[in-house]
């Protein structure tokens, strides 16, 4: 870290300070409000629109006639019918039954990087010249925009390592997919179209493995060995002339460094793959490894996570992909292009996998993306990481206390910036499972993430502290979760029916599982649900 | 300081099904017709390698066994020179097993090693009773695996293991120097599986000392197959089967429903094999014994064998699916043999190896070695298989 950083003096008295953390007498807000195309009535409506000139009307004569017949709706859309104050209720009344990311203290959501996203940032995205910015403007009257993603790409390249960078897709697993769609264009471009096997680890993110399946590769996905990494020689015995690329996270989800990475890296290199760093989570390594200086040819972030912009969830996601100069050819197209004077849209690349998304990127994530890094530069970037990874080691201090939780894998070894935990134990005592204790953190005000599946964690729970959180934060958060399992051994049925004071008791697993029953959207709520 | 005591029971009919197909060796009927098939006793030749494995260790201890083919012969077998403390009748049975165990405890034994399957876990539970203490400390037993059922977490994962924890547990002066812990006793659910399904029950708990890898898992409650894994296992199954090839599937919940997804009713707990042509199955033959199984692979190229682990526990071979004899893995060879395993079910194996126990040492080894186990449409997991 920087000398040059002032260091906040602490007073005698403040490092006295050690106030047991209060638990919260918590309740969230219970209101039964109705799905919104069920509020209302026939003919009202928020906004009354003038009805134009008559002479402005005889002129410009039918608008919808503009468009071609096959377009036009015969019937109007079946939109709810409300009052301003009506729809402002409505959805404040939503908003109250949710635990927000600005709402609790978010460290349970771990693999997720739950961050602050400044909101000084959104000052910038809600300013007129970036919200009123439309796709189909001229370049010449988007020159600022280009030149801020055009500036953040170098930005990005300079963290990764890479040669190029592309900010097109539109998040996470759009990135993995065009790295992907890259990796496949390459091979095809050397007439090497036999490589059609991805290797990745089960501890990476299931994208990796999905993208690759979606992309027509076959997926091969190595399992831990004893002590938590990928298992080498599974690698060792998995590469081959049919191997495509290696797409693997470092740290993984269990939030436990790879120090083997370059020899990953060396043998499938060695048996003529590619490897991508799937560094979605960069959090705890930002300014002090590189993607590039360990050996891999692709990588991606996701801006929603290690770079502060809202989730997908809570906001538009972004992603982007660095490469190194030997894959930029296949880079999706337009990219962002400066001669030293004026910026372009290149979409002449004879070799580019083609258009990720329609329009180049999720532009106000991108520039809350740049503002955030150029708020913190170089060193805070670095200083960024340094602390989330001594929060991450701080909890699990904190939590390995609580009974009937342990830390699978590398015991007694420092995790990097996450860390997946098991209430293994705790089941065995009481035979409540890692779910019940998240439902009951969430009497509390806050909730935490088991991990994906398949579980090869056993109970899992899986905690990401970020830099944005202070002691007391993570005291509190510890604090619940100690209180949640003495409950756990004391007092098990309330655990078991828990959730007791949040909006939902529990989810029915099969509207969130079965075909036949999920419904996402109104009309298909009417047919599966009310039968309409 | 006298040396600890070990007590030796063995079941010598555990086993006996498991080669002609019989889903296990429980009752004189069963165990007369496996002798009618030609199945040959192996108990005895099991327990005196566990035997001969905890000689080999220089353990001192002293051994006090049942008379005869319950435990004299394979102790002497294994070079020990023992002491008789129960003689059976001529025609021994389960009770047998039970007087044989209150006999040895009545001896002041720190430690039943006993060899058999379930069935033989149940007798030992019996004999010790519930309660299973010695001057207030749990009264450890350990089973060398013999049987054919072996659901129960009490068995070593080999005899020699069974030996080498045996060894561990002496070297400590029979004292508690190995960790102990309780684990489950179960058996095949014979209710459950009149209704199609394969589960087991648990009868109770034994404490066993605990060997880390030496020991064998409880076999998990096999999750009820995720059609949509299954039918990707299968597709790609199919994919990988050359023509003509018959495919011999090991018994359990995931061949049976890959089997399923194929278009073939096969056993549930049997090893069938059928034949795939133009993406139609025909069953060859269901619920074979090894002997069916060998004259179908002398009349056509070399079988596919595609077997699944048994959950929790990672027993690829010699648990419930001994008819697929070493004869029929060397014919297939190891790139014809298909591990079909979903994703769940893979990770609940904690990273524990795949284990094959084929009752041949050289065939245990030369299958050792990473495998890819498939584990639905075009993916893999290169998984290590050990002995």
């Amino acid at each position: 870290m920087s000398a040059a950083r002032p260091s906040v003096p602490v007073s005698p008295k403040d490092a006295r300070i050690a106030v047991k953390p209060r638990l919260r007498r918590f309740h969230q807000a219970r209101w039964d409000e109705k799905l919104i195309f069920e509020l209302g009535s026939p003919g009202e409506r928020g906004v009354l629109i003038p009805a134009p000139d008559p002479q402005v009307a005889a002129e410009v004569g039918d608008p919808a006639a503009a468009l071609p017949t096959a377009l036009r709706r015969t019937v109007p859309p079946a939109l709810p019918e409300l009052s301003q104050n009506q729809v402002l209720r409505h959805y404040l009344r939503l908003s109250q039954e949710n635990l927000g990311a600005d709402l609790n203290i978010d460290v349970g959501q771990g693999t997720c990087t739950m961050k602050y996203s400044p909101k000084v940032n959104d000052q910038f995205v809600r300013d007129p010249r970036i919200a009123e910015l439309h796709p189909r403007q001229h370049e010449d009257t988007v020159q600022g925009v280009l030149e801020i993603v055009h500036r953040l790409e170098g930005l990005l390249a300079e963290i990764s390592g890479m040669d190029r960078v592309t900010l097109q897709p539109g998040a996470g697993s759009a990135a993995i997919y065009t790295n992907v769609a890259m990796i496949r264009a390459y091979f095809a471009a050397k007439g090497d179209p036999e490589r059609d096997e991805i290797i990745t680890t089960i501890f990476s993110h299931p994208s990796n493995a999905a993208c690759a399946k979606t992309a027509g590769f076959k997926v091969i996905t190595l399992h831990p060995d004893a002590d938590g990494y990928p298992d080498i020689e599974a690698l060792k015995a998995a590469v081959g002339p049919r191997t495509a690329a290696l797409l693997i996270t470092n740290p993984e989800d269990t939030g436990i460094y790879n120090p083997r990475i370059e020899e990953f890296v060396r043998i499938v290199h060695e048996a003529g793959g590619l490897c991508s760093y799937d560094q979605a989570n960069a959090n705890g390594i930002l300014g002090i490894t590189r993607a590039r200086d360990a050996g891999f040819d692709l990588c991606h972030f996701n801006l929603h996570k290690t770079f502060s912009t809202p989730h997908a969830c809570g906001g538009p996601a972004a992603g982007a992909c660095g490469v190194t100069e030997e894959l930029a050819p296949f880079l999706p197209r337009p990219t962002v292009a400066y001669d030293g004077s004026r910026y372009t849209l290149d979409d002449d690349r004879p070799d580019s996998v083609g258009k990720m998304r329609p329009f180049y990127g999720v532009v106000p994530n991108l520039v809350r993306a740049y503002a955030w890094i150029m708020a913190l530069g170089a060193e805070g970037l670095r200083e960024a990481a340094e602390i989330a990874v001594l929060n991450n080691n701080y909890l699990m201090h904190q939590v390995l206390k609580i009974r009937g939780v342990s830390m699978p894998y590398a015991a007694g070894r420092p995790r990097v910036e996450q860390a997946r935990y098991s209430w293994e134990q705790l089941h065995a005592d009481t035979g409540l499972h890692s779910e019940d204790l998240g439902l009951r953190a969430a009497d509390f005000g806050t909730h935490y993430w088991t991990s994906h599946h398949p579980y090869v964690v056993p109970e899992p729970m899986t905690l990401e502290p970020t830099e944005s959180y202070s002691r007391a934060d993570l005291d509190e958060y510890a604090a619940i979760l100690a209180e949640v399992a003495r409950e756990a051994y004391e007092d098990p049925e309330t655990v078991r029916t828990a959730p007791h004071r949040s909006t939902v008791h529990r989810v029915k697993e099969d509207s969130l599982e079965d075909p036949a029953t999920w419904a996402v959207t109104w009309r298909a709520y009417r047919r599966k649900v009310l039968g309409a | 300081m006298t040396p600890p005591r070990i007590g030796l029971v063995v079941n010598p009919v555990a086993g006996l099904g498991g080669r002609v197909g019989l889903k296990g060796s429980d009752g004189r009927d069963v165990q007369a017709r496996a002798l009618a098939m030609g199945a040959v006793p192996q108990a005895g030749e099991r327990a005196a390698a566990a035997l001969a494995e905890l000689r080999g260790r220089g353990a001192d201890c002293e051994l006090l066994t049942a008379g005869g083919e319950m435990g004299a012969h394979a102790a002497q077998a294994a070079g020990w020179s023992t002491r008789t403390v129960y003689t059976p009748g001529p025609d021994s049975g389960p009770e047998d097993t039970v007087a044989a165990v209150r006999a040895l405890r009545a001896e002041g034994v720190g430690l039943v090693l006993f060899a058999g399957g379930d069935g033989t876990a149940r007798d030992v539970l019996d004999g010790l009773g519930q309660d299973r203490v010695m001057d207030g400390r749990p009264l450890p037993a350990l089973g060398i695996p013999t049987g054919v059922k072996m659901h129960s977490a009490v068995f070593a994962v080999t005899p020699r293991a069974a030996g080498e924890t045996a060894a561990a547990w002496a070297g400590g002066g029979g004292q508690a120097r190995l960790r102990l812990r309780a684990a489950e006793v179960m058996d095949r659910d014979e209710e459950a599986l009149r209704r199609g399904e394969l589960t087991a029950r648990l009868y109770g708990w034994l404490t066993v000392p605990d060997l880390p890898a030496r020991i064998q898992q409880r076999k998990s409650g096999a999750p009820a197959a995720d059609p949509a894994a299954t039918g990707g296992i299968a597709a790609e199954l199919a994919a990988l089967i050359p023509a003509g090839a018959p495919l011999i599937l090991g018994p359990g919940s995931t061949t049976h429903a890959v089997a399923a997804a194929l278009g073939a009713d096969v056993a549930l707990t049997g090893v069938n094999a059928i034949a795939l042509r133009d993406g139609t199955a025909t069953v060859l033959a269901r619920d074979a014994a090894t002997a069916d199984l060998e004259v179908l692979i002398r009349q056509g190229p070399p079988p596919c064998i595609a077997l699944s682990p048994i959950g929790g526990q990672g027993f690829l071979l010699g648990r419930g699916n001994q008819q697929i004899s070493p004869a029929l893995l060397r014919a297939a060879g190891r790139d014809r043999l298909l591990v079909l395993c979903t994703e769940a079910k893979l990770a609940a194996l904690g990273g524990r190896p795949l284990l094959a126990d084929t009752g041949d040492p050289v065939l245990n080894a030369a299958l050792g070695g990473y495998l890819p186990v498939i584990t639905g449409r075009g993916s893999t997991s290169p998984y290590r298989l050990t002995s």
